[in-house]
């Protein structure tokens, strides 16, 4: 395959057209599903009104009204947010552990935590819907969600967290022992100032992994706690064509998340690429 | 650290707690997101607010709604008081007392309710779900398209026929195709045609020992006219299209003709549709089905009272007219297929086109056990593990649509997996 060199006029121009060729197509349908859900559910589905309609705020208007969106958002913000908050807890200790005092077993570990998220979800379904329905009587609740969203995470956490935690040089931990300074010290005043960007990308994207995650948080819910992945999923019709109200549930469920990249790209760049170009 | 972890557990737990009060004035309704129950989230504040009693609604996609409400009903789990099922699970779930017996009083006018519905909703002649809208199957083609290619389509034409005016309709250079049917595999997709053709040529999913009869000569002759007629006159990539993306192609004006639920009619919006009686080769019985989503209360539900009256509220001729009379809505948009009091409205007849090919539809559906089709269902077998064998047949049907299979090897595969389903059930 021929290399196009960066630095030649052409290679100037092709590279950028290139990337950004490659961003829209990325980008479309996003942009696609904001813009349909400005339209009615007769208008989207009509070929006459595939670029020019009239746009319509009722998509929104009657998801807020009689769908109760808040209620919805307000359960993804909690429940991310816990479980993205107990994932660091426990993660941080677990990543220090195993980056400064490794044992022998450390790497079976990390394979082992990696290895539970080749577990097909459908495998454990019924076990875990009887288990926190019948005998433990937490389905539906925050807690719940928040548990499983953090065992679901947990071991990309660990990973990125182990990671980020092998770039910092032991001696470094190893100076503040013999000053004296706890374990509980060397992790918050030593490794997580250090690791601090290496930390926030990781929280990011535990954030995003959990705001997103929908196979559980649709199964394990009713009315009490459920997230912005029900919603979306009770909108999803068989017999009908809802693509404007669908569109709307969907814009403004990815919406908060996108926003929230968009203002981390920075740090969420570098976790994404980490040990990318060393 | 102990005060992080304090605070983090203290919350998480008091979030936790703050969540599983629920208070016993309330009704917790699983549904199905079609119009009709989204309908009814808008009537229903005039029930929440005269009985003051607070209604949860818990929308889901068809499959979901299946997966939880089955597995919170068979362990008991009390997460719903009134939950939506098909006609495939209630006479089942209704024997195994999954889910209560419904007992409404005499203003109810249970004999309003259409026979072919309110029979494959029960068990023994006990009703076990209320129906809240019903369907059939039916053709429904453009009559202008037809005029013009010189073809008619007649009430329960032949499939010989129904294949010359596909032909005839077929214009692909224009953009219109002769025939769309269902091909996306799933029991309640491609199958539930594909079951209503075979049906028609006299063909059936088991015999009276419940054995598959996949590669008898009447699916063999219904499978190949299907693969013909799709596969010549269809269009293209049919293995994909099940009921909305065919209804989408039909308002873009593509298809000739659509043979599915009798639902579609309220949702088309192209100029001279007409409508016909299922076609058939010969055996009439069977060529349309069946199928009603209806309310039913789990058994053991604490609130089973409030969940009763209030699915004697939401199928009565009452809602049907609080529908009409809804400002937001109106006769176009009220539930169809349940009661004979609807269609003889002067008004729903007049807003619905369709009524009379819809109603004289369902009443001839005949899901009835027959020493030719010995088990319940029409596109269906009322048998707990139909979705299952039908599944995995759907799965043959689709690799033969798209040519990946021949008709014979996909029939014998299918037979194949339906004959282990049914052995390791303890059927024979």
């Amino acid at each position: 395959m021929a290399v196009i060199d960066q630095t030649t006029k052409f290679g100037k121009v092709f590279w950028p057209v290139l990337a950004w060729g490659i961003a829209l197509i990325f980008f479309f349908p996003i942009f696609w599903m904001v813009f349909t859900s400005f339209k009615t559910d007769a208008d989207a589905v009509k070929p006459e009104y595939l670029f020019t309609f009239k746009p319509t705020l009722e998509n929104y208007l009657n998801m807020t009204d009689n769908y109760d969106y808040w209620r919805f958002a307000i359960n993804s913000v909690i429940t991310s947010t816990f479980a993205t908050g107990l994932a660091l807890v426990v993660g941080v200790p677990a990543a220090y552990a195993m980056s400064f005092n490794p044992s022998r077993h450390t790497k079976d570990i990390l394979v082992w935590m990696l290895s539970t998220k080749m577990l097909p979800a459908a495998a454990v379904l019924y076990p875990m819907t009887f288990l926190t329905k019948n005998f433990l009587q937490i389905y539906d609740t925050h807690f719940l969600v928040i548990i499983v969203l953090c065992l679901i995470n947990l071991p990309i956490v660990i990973w990125m967290l182990f990671t980020y935690f092998k770039e910092i040089p032991k001696e470094i931990i190893e100076a503040g022992k013999m000053d004296g300074v706890s374990t509980w010290g060397e992790i918050k005043d030593i490794l997580i100032p250090l690791a601090w960007g290496g930390v926030a990308s990781t929280a990011l994207l535990c954030f995003i992994f959990c705001w997103n995650e929908a196979y559980w948080t649709v199964r394990l819910t009713t009315t009490e706690a459920s997230t912005l992945s029900k919603l979306i999923e009770g909108n999803r019709a068989p017999e009908g064509l809802f693509f404007g109200r669908l569109s709307a549930v969907s814009t403004a469920a990815v919406g908060p998340i996108v926003i929230l990249g968009w203002f981390c790209q920075k740090q969420l760049v570098r976790g994404l690429t980490f040990g990318a170009v060393k | 650290m102990n005060l992080v972890c304090k605070t983090a557990l203290a919350l998480t737990l008091g979030a936790a707690t703050a969540t599983t009060a629920s208070a016993a004035d309330e009704l917790t309704i699983a549904i199905v997101n079609n119009g009709h129950m989204i309908n009814m989230q808008k009537v229903a504040g005039a029930y929440a607010a005269r009985t003051g009693i607070k209604l949860n609604w818990v929308s889901l996609e068809e499959g979901v709604l299946r997966e939880q409400v089955t597995s919170d009903t068979a362990t008991g789990g009390g997460q719903y008081d009134i939950i939506n099922i098909g006609m495939q699970e209630a006479p089942i779930w209704g024997a195994a007392g999954w889910i209560e017996p419904l007992n409404f009083g005499d203003d109810y006018d249970l004999d309003d309710m259409l026979p072919a519905i309110r029979n494959g909703l029960s068990h023994e002649g006990q009703l076990y779900a209320a129906p809240f809208y019903g369907e059939s199957s039916m053709v429904m083609y453009r009559k202008d398209l037809a005029d013009a290619a010189g073809v008619s389509i007649k009430d329960n034409d032949s499939w010989d026929n129904i294949k010359a005016a596909a032909e005839a309709m077929h214009k692909p250079d224009e953009g219109v195709y002769g025939a769309c049917l269902r091909g996306k595999p799933g029991w309640g997709d491609n199958m539930a045609f594909i079951t209503t053709m075979v049906n028609s040529f006299g063909g059936a999913w088991f015999d009276k020992d419940m054995k598959p009869q996949l590669e008898s000569q009447e699916w063999k002759d219904a499978i190949n006219f299907y693969v013909d007629l799709l596969g010549n006159y269809g269009p293209p990539g049919s293995e994909g299209n099940s009921f909305n993306e065919i209804l989408a192609l039909y308002n873009e004006g593509k298809c000739g003709m659509w043979i599915d639920a009798t639902i579609a009619a309220s949702f088309l919006e192209v100029e001279g549709v007409a409508y016909a009686q299922s076609p058939n080769a010969g055996n009439p019985v069977g060529a349309n089905w069946l199928w009603a989503w209806a309310m039913a209360v789990p058994a053991g539900s604490p609130n089973s009272e409030e969940s009763m009256k209030f699915i004697e509220w939401a199928t009565s001729k009452d809602y049907i007219k609080a529908v009409a009379d809804h400002p937001e809505f109106g006769w176009g948009s009220v539930p169809t297929g349940t009661r004979a009091s609807t269609y003889a409205y002067p008004e729903f007849q007049e807003a619905a086109g369709f009524a009379a090919a819809e109603m004289a539809a369902i009443e001839s559906a005949a899901p009835e056990a027959t020493d030719l089709k010995p088990y319940v269902g029409v596109q269906f077998a009322a048998i707990p593990e139909f979705p299952e064998v039908g599944g995995a047949v759907a799965q043959e049907m689709a690799a033969a649509l798209s040519g990946a299979k021949s008709v014979d090897e996909a029939l014998a595969a299918a037979q194949e997996a339906a004959d282990a389903i049914m052995q390791e059930a303890g059927y024979y």
